[in-house]
């Protein structure tokens, strides 16, 4: 069951990537300690997650082709 | 024979069946004011300006430099050392004499947010820094104004309408129901730190200013309650739907008076966890201290607590019993410690470094729970 997770803002420098596909990740609770394990320094960093386009806080169900995005804020301007 | 000139001036747009005198005669009379005459600030002034919006505000303190040249297109080389307020009024001034400029050379403050805001229908965010951004927020949210955000970090920018509400729409979301809690101002770096493409708060101030004049005359359908990011090196856009949260509310000041005692600049240098502090730390403070116990559970929520002293201000009227609140130590704690944890910080935004102020981690839960107290 893949996951695509599409990385935004300076994320990408944590994660080294725009984009990552994992599998058998069943909700964004365990999404979020997967990529912790795999990236210790996102667990301090900020960020929002988008699952299949709109903003979730609550752990939430990741189904087949699910896209979860991780976007951090911006302040420049 | 003005009259006659300013319809050549708008011809090409009027000319649009969406559009038409109706739009631009409601451009005419918009108020919009501009926080950050910079990178996004001046595509965003310099459409507006030419788009015909009857009365533009623009706030900024800051002074026009070498380094801002290569994004800040209103300015030239002349203009370095002076107030950009004052030279993006004078360079608009120029491109549109029939409109109605404001300039306020000053940075906006608690102090002086409230007074400007409220002279304008439509607020922009062009600004460049977390503190200014949040403080704007609630401000907006405090006085219903709708804000047009854009933000941009080396070649990604982000743009949506907050606070703003359409039929087919349910809640308005905020800034802060995206991020509640600012970053450290530097947990996230900045365009001086990390760098910008200069073009691009050229694309995302232009989609700021689009998102405006739709927004005022009502044609398309402006990002409320969706957020677009653009990718300058890939042209990758990624747009998001945004959902309004029931505790963000607890965050944003709920009076004049309330948000006139916050300290943004401050609430930026500080991390949420630096708050907290264990069962043992709290029963220590209880020993040796006079401190004051706040429960921010709702009246009557279980289990009761009568091991010590404590006064029960739930969570949603936290900020308006600030003068209830006395002593120069302050424990919070609830169920789990994550609404104590939301009062921790509201609170630390009033009373800055006046008052030390700490959420008892894990909540009355786990400290029962420690202490081996049978849950009543």
């Amino acid at each position: 069951m893949p996951i695509r997770i599409m990385i935004f803002g300076q994320l990408t420098d944590i994660l080294n990537s725009h984009e990552l596909t994992l599998t058998d990740i069943a909700d964004t609770d365990a999404l979020v300690s997967e990529l912790n394990k795999r990236y210790p320094s996102l667990a301090g960093a900020r960020y929002m997650m988008a699952v299949n386009k709109q903003t979730v806080t609550a752990n939430t169900i990741l189904k087949e082709d699910s896209v979860v995005a991780l976007l951090p804020p911006f302040s420049g301007g | 024979m003005g009259e006659k000139k300013s319809y050549e001036r708008y011809q090409r747009q009027i000319i649009l069946k969406e559009f038409g005198e109706a739009g631009q005669e409601k451009l005419l009379q918009a108020k919009v004011l501009v926080i950050g005459a910079g990178g996004l600030g001046c595509p965003v002034l310099q459409y507006l300006t030419a788009a015909g919006v009857g009365t533009i505000g623009i706030a900024d303190d800051d002074t026009v430099s070498l380094t801002n040249l290569h994004r800040q297109v209103l300015y030239s080389v002349n203009d370095i050392g002076l107030p950009k307020a004052e030279r993006a009024a004078s360079v608009m001034q120029g491109l549109n004499p029939d409109i109605n400029i404001i300039s306020y050379n000053q940075r906006l403050t608690v102090e002086n947010a409230l007074e400007i805001v409220k002279s304008f229908d439509i607020i922009i965010d062009g600004t460049d820094n977390f503190s200014t951004r949040y403080m704007i927020n609630d401000a907006c949210v405090l006085l219903d104004k709708p804000l047009v955000y854009g933000a941009i970090s080396q070649f990604e920018g982000q743009v949506t309408i907050f606070n703003c509400c359409q039929e087919s729409h349910d809640k308005p979301v905020n800034y802060r129901d995206l991020f509640p809690q600012p970053p450290k101002e530097d947990e996230v770096l900045n365009c001086a730190e990390a760098g910008v493409l200069g073009v691009l708060p050229g694309i995302i101030g232009t989609m700021m200013a689009n998102e405006t004049i739709k927004l005022i005359t009502g044609i398309g359908e402006p990002l409320i309650n969706r957020l677009l990011t653009y990718n300058a090196l890939n042209n990758q856009v990624y747009e998001l739907g945004l959902s309004a949260r029931e505790e963000t509310r607890a965050l944003i000041p709920a009076s004049e008076i309330l948000f006139k005692r916050m300290d943004y600049q401050w609430l930026c240098g500080v991390s949420v966890s630096s708050f907290e502090i264990d069962g043992d730390t709290f029963d220590e403070l209880l020993e040796n201290q006079t401190i004051e116990v706040i429960d921010v559970r709702e009246i009557g929520e279980l289990p009761f607590v009568y091991e010590f002293d404590h006064q029960n201000i739930p969570l949603k009227y936290i900020g308006d019993s600030v003068q209830e609140i006395k002593s120069d130590t302050i424990v919070i704690f609830c169920q789990s410690g994550k609404r104590s944890k939301t009062a921790a910080v509201q609170l630390s935004g009033i009373f800055g470094t006046t008052k030390k102020i700490y959420s008892l981690k894990g909540g009355i839960e786990n400290w029962k729970k420690s202490h081996s107290i049978q849950q009543s």
